[in-house]
């Protein structure tokens, strides 16, 4: 069997022509408008709160729809957006340095190595400048210099200051804005807040989404909702891979059910592996934890010259070491960026040189910026970063160089959207991490939070009144057929999983899934490997469903069968994953085929075959590809270089 | 070789049921496992053995997101300051020793299995007037009103607050009087925050009581588990800004 067909290439409609700069004002002024008297007649489900999700709940209310929000936490306020570290870009040239929208647009398309849509990307530079004035106003803490004014940083190897922080928890003060917003817009009551809720089907009716099966994780209880639109904005899918920084909770269910039901998803095998994380200490290990890239601002990675070299890092002589970064990457050094970092990392970790546990870590070295800087001066600037690395692994980096390991941190890829982010289900409007739309294939470094704001606060609220202005809708009732069965697929789920009392817990399943994605489609990936990965997956998922032990019952608190449904999905989702990294033969931002490398082993790309999107359709057996394809009328495609 | 330890963790079905503590044994544990992680052995364990596992709070694991809700051997997010209970690892207990596990105990929280929990009040308080009203749009250039850096500081201390609700867990009273104040503190030491101010204190402080938390006596129960170090001058100042409040209107 073909493990894929080709369909009918696809096009965004949406994106007016003409000057790129002028695209988001045209297309504001094609759209249609809803009347304030008619909005509070029109209702929309959004599904997730962290900054997409929360910023357009709450947005929508304000503009007076009628706005059901769900999330699987028993807060909005807990949405993973709250652990972003570093900060948000904006094109706001505060610094006076040569910045412009033009700069942030240009930056963002070649960070994302030239597979992203030049009109989204170019929008989000625009809107990027409205997110800070609006955050300033809700009372958001970002960092002051001493004047009163707003402080910004560089940041991901670009040469301008436009990162705006509040210290090293920018995710979590973005958040605790959108949630506050939202939490006005409840008490206001537009805003309907459903918390606990897990979606678990999306419902279609003639094509076109009408709402969601939730279940409600206290009591169990399947419940429908039914809307004149729905968002998801359920955030990304890197838990596929069981170990990452992502939430424990953190699922790809809400789009996986979606793109069953029609929607596409896109580039599903982009992934970001970030390159400082806390390595894996054992067994044991069940999420890993990001330390901020701003360390590799002071410390230099190195191992050992010499393989299994177990000397304790202070006994290896300096002519022992090799500072392999600094080595390959004269120009750029330890700051190269996250894709090449990671990838350098793994290599010498292969050849056997890697460090700690397992041998998968390298050092990252404050010995010398101590030195140079003095004790102090590096606690000022990195005390937090080190205290948190001392709490989880015990150990000093004061004394002691850190380990560090890349690890999976966010997945470029998602659900197919046109330039008013929907889906190709009409009333499906997808935002934040879970569309594809902004990062191409490599997400540069403080720019999710600025795409979360920009879909949710600026975008998705003026896009979809075009859609909504095309109401009323008729209106369903929970005995509409369509809803009937989408709760009853649910329910056929729930029972089956609970049935099957196997062996094997849902975990057990979960993990050993995650092991063959990091091994065969993370840092590295072949032909040879995804199609042995392809076949084990396919096995596995086999197992899940004979052996799979979930206890208890539906109707409580079921935390083993929540597991479950999730893992049922990365399953079917790993099987794209790997389908996707395997049809697409180049190597581009995230995604290293070993095959298509330069003599000295850096990613090559192939823009003669591969400068599309890869929308993948659903069909239950093999999927069928749509390729949109890419085309730069503003910024030239080169090969990115570090050197 | 891993620890042995005994748990004592408290077990109730559901919210109508009346719960008990249940002892277990587990053995080689790891002193690099996280508390939570620990858990999660004990849970796989569980699974297997045909019994129910053990419901707990948790997400980020990293302690950023608030989920996470253990009274650990009596204390709120354990015995280490300054620690989420997820971020706590293995290598602070010995070998042999017997761990209690309970949910956080207040009115306002009441239980909705084992260890969890159900804190929305804590959201309620946020919508009497926990925010500043700003529309998306309305808002003029982030540059136009400056803020002294200080303010910033100490605004940003208190708006680190996780909303865990430990605070409350840990108060003899079960106030959220700590939770409240640094709310209060973040958005009243900013400009923007200066309209609301006044209406916004006295909001909230009444749905507190409608909540059932408690008054606040000033035992600094509180900012001793607190694990983002929120400062007992918050509510001091809470205190201040309700008196102003109360005499302007
Ligand atoms: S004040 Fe501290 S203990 Fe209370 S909710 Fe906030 S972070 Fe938790
Ligand atoms: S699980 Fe998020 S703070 Fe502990």
């Amino acid at each position: 069997m073909d493990l894929f067909t080709e369909g009918e290439p696809i096009h965004d409609t949406r994106a007016p022509d003409g000057p790129i700069e002028e695209r988001w004002d045209q297309r504001r002024f094609g759209g249609k408008l809803v009347n304030p008297a008619n909005r509070r007649k029109l209702s929309v489900i959004v599904v997730g709160t962290g900054l997409a999700g929360g910023s357009a709940a709450a947005t929508l209310g304000e503009l007076g729809y009628r706005v059901k929000s769900f999330c699987y936490q028993d807060s909005p306020r807990r949405a993973h957006s709250i652990a972003a570290q570093g900060g948000i870009n904006a094109a706001k040239n505060y610094r006076n340095d040569g910045d412009s929208i033009q700069r942030l647009f240009y930056d963002t398309v070649k960070g994302g190595d030239y597979r992203s849509r030049e009109s989204n990307v170019h929008r989000l530079a625009q809107v990027s400048v409205e997110i800070i004035d609006q955050c300033v106003a809700q009372g958001v803490p970002f960092a002051r210099e001493y004047g009163g004014l707003l402080d910004t940083r560089s940041f991901g190897g670009v040469q301008v200051s436009r990162t705006f922080y509040a210290r090293g928890q920018t995710g979590q003060q973005l958040l605790l804005g959108a949630y506050q917003a939202l939490e006005r817009q409840v008490a206001a009551g537009t805003v309907e807040m459903f918390t606990r809720h897990e979606m678990l089907e999306l419902i279609v009716i003639d094509g076109v989404a009408r709402g969601i099966v939730a279940r409600d994780m206290v009591t169990g209880e399947i419940e429908t909702h039914t809307a004149d639109a729905v968002v998801l904005a359920s955030g990304g899918y890197g838990n596929v891979f069981f170990l990452s920084t992502n939430a424990k909770g953190c699922n790809v269910t809400a789009t996986w059910r979606a793109h069953r039901k029609g929607a596409l998803f896109a580039n599903p095998c982009y992934t970001q592996i970030h390159p400082t994380c806390i390595p894996q200490s054992g067994e044991h290990q069940s999420k890993l934890t990001l330390m901020s890239e701003s360390l590799r601002n002071d410390g230099r990675v190195w191992v050992p010259v010499a393989k299994g070299d177990t000397r304790a890092p202070g006994d290896i002589p300096e002519d022992e070491r090799d500072y392999y970064l600094e080595r390959r990457y004269p120009s750029f050094g330890n700051l190269v960026p996250r894709d090449i970092a990671s990838r350098a990392a793994k290599s010498v970790c292969d050849e056997g040189r890697g460090v700690g546990p397992g041998g998968l870590g390298v050092y990252l070295d404050f010995a010398e910026a101590i030195a140079r800087l003095g004790r102090d001066a590096v606690a000022n600037k990195y005390g937090n970063l080190f205290e948190m690395y001392e709490r989880i692994t015990g150990e000093d980096p004061f004394e002691v160089p850190m380990r560090i390991y890349p690890a999976v941190h966010y997945t470029m890829g998602g659900l197919w959207v046109d330039y008013d982010l929907q889906s190709t289900i009409p009333g499906l409007f997808v935002i934040g991490e879970a569309n594809f739309s902004d990062h191409g294939a490599n997400r540069l470094g403080a720019s999710a939070l600025m795409q979360g704001l920009a879909d949710g606060y600026f975008v998705l609220p003026n896009t979809i009144s075009d859609y909504l202005s095309g109401g009323p809708f008729e209106k369903v009732g929970d005995d509409h057929e369509a809803v009937v069965a989408a709760r009853k697929t649910v329910t056929d789920r729930i029972e089956r999983l609970l049935s099957i009392d196997g062996d094997r817990t849902p975990d057990s399943f979960h993990r050993e899934l995650g092991a063959l994605m990091w091994e065969y489609c993370g840092m590295e990936r072949t032909d040879e490997g995804l199609r042995k990965a392809l076949d084990r997956i396919r096995e596995l998922r086999t197992e899940f469903w004979g052996s799979v032990k979930v206890p208890g019952e539906n109707e409580e608190l079921n935390q083993a069968l929540e597991k479950a449904g999730r893992i049922a999905d990365f399953f079917e989702l790993a099987e794209l994953m790997c389908v996707d990294a395997l049809h697409r033969a180049e190597s581009c931002g995230g995604h290293f085929r070993a095959e298509s490398q330069t003599p000295d082993g850096e990613a090559l790309r192939d823009d003669e075959n591969f400068a599309y999107v890869a929308a993948w359709e659903y069909t239950g057996e093999a999927p069928v590809l749509h390729k949109e394809n890419l085309e730069y009328e503003n910024v030239k495609m080169v090969q990115r270089s570090y050197k | 070789m891993g620890m042995k330890l005994t748990l004592k963790i408290w077990r109730q079905k559901d919210g109508a049921d009346k719960g008990r503590m249940v002892p277990y044994e587990l053995e080689d544990i790891s002193p690099d496992m996280s508390f939570l992680e620990m858990l999660d052995v004990l849970n796989e364990r569980l699974i297997l053995d045909g019994e129910d596992p053990v419901a707990f709070d948790h997400d980020c694991r990293e302690g950023i997101c608030g989920m996470c809700s253990l009274v650990i051997d009596g204390t709120p997010h354990g015995p280490q300051r300054a620690t989420t209970t997820c971020q706590l690892h293995m290598r602070h207990f010995q070998d042999g020793d017997v761990i209690t596990i309970e949910p956080w105990r207040a009115g306002a929280f009441p239980v909705i299995k084992d260890l969890v929990v159900d804190r929305t009040a804590l959201d309620r308080i946020i919508q009497a007037g926990g925010y500043v009203s700003a529309p998306t749009g309305s808002a003029p250039d982030a540059a136009a009103i400056p803020v002294p850096q200080a303010d910033a500081h100490d605004a940003f201390d208190a708006a680190t607050c996780i909303g865990c609700g430990a605070c409350v867990a840990a108060c003899p009273n079960a106030s959220a009087m700590l939770f409240t104040a640094a709310k209060v503190t973040h958005l009243g030491l900013l400009p923007q925050g200066q309209p609301e101010r006044y209406g916004r204190v006295t909001a909230m402080v009444a749905q507190m009581d409608a909540e059932g938390f408690g008054g606040c006596t000033n035992t600094g129960e509180c900012t001793a588990v607190c694990p983002k170090g929120i400062p007992f001058e918050t509510i001091t100042r809470l205190n201040a800004d309700l008196l102003t409040a109360a005499r302007r209107s």
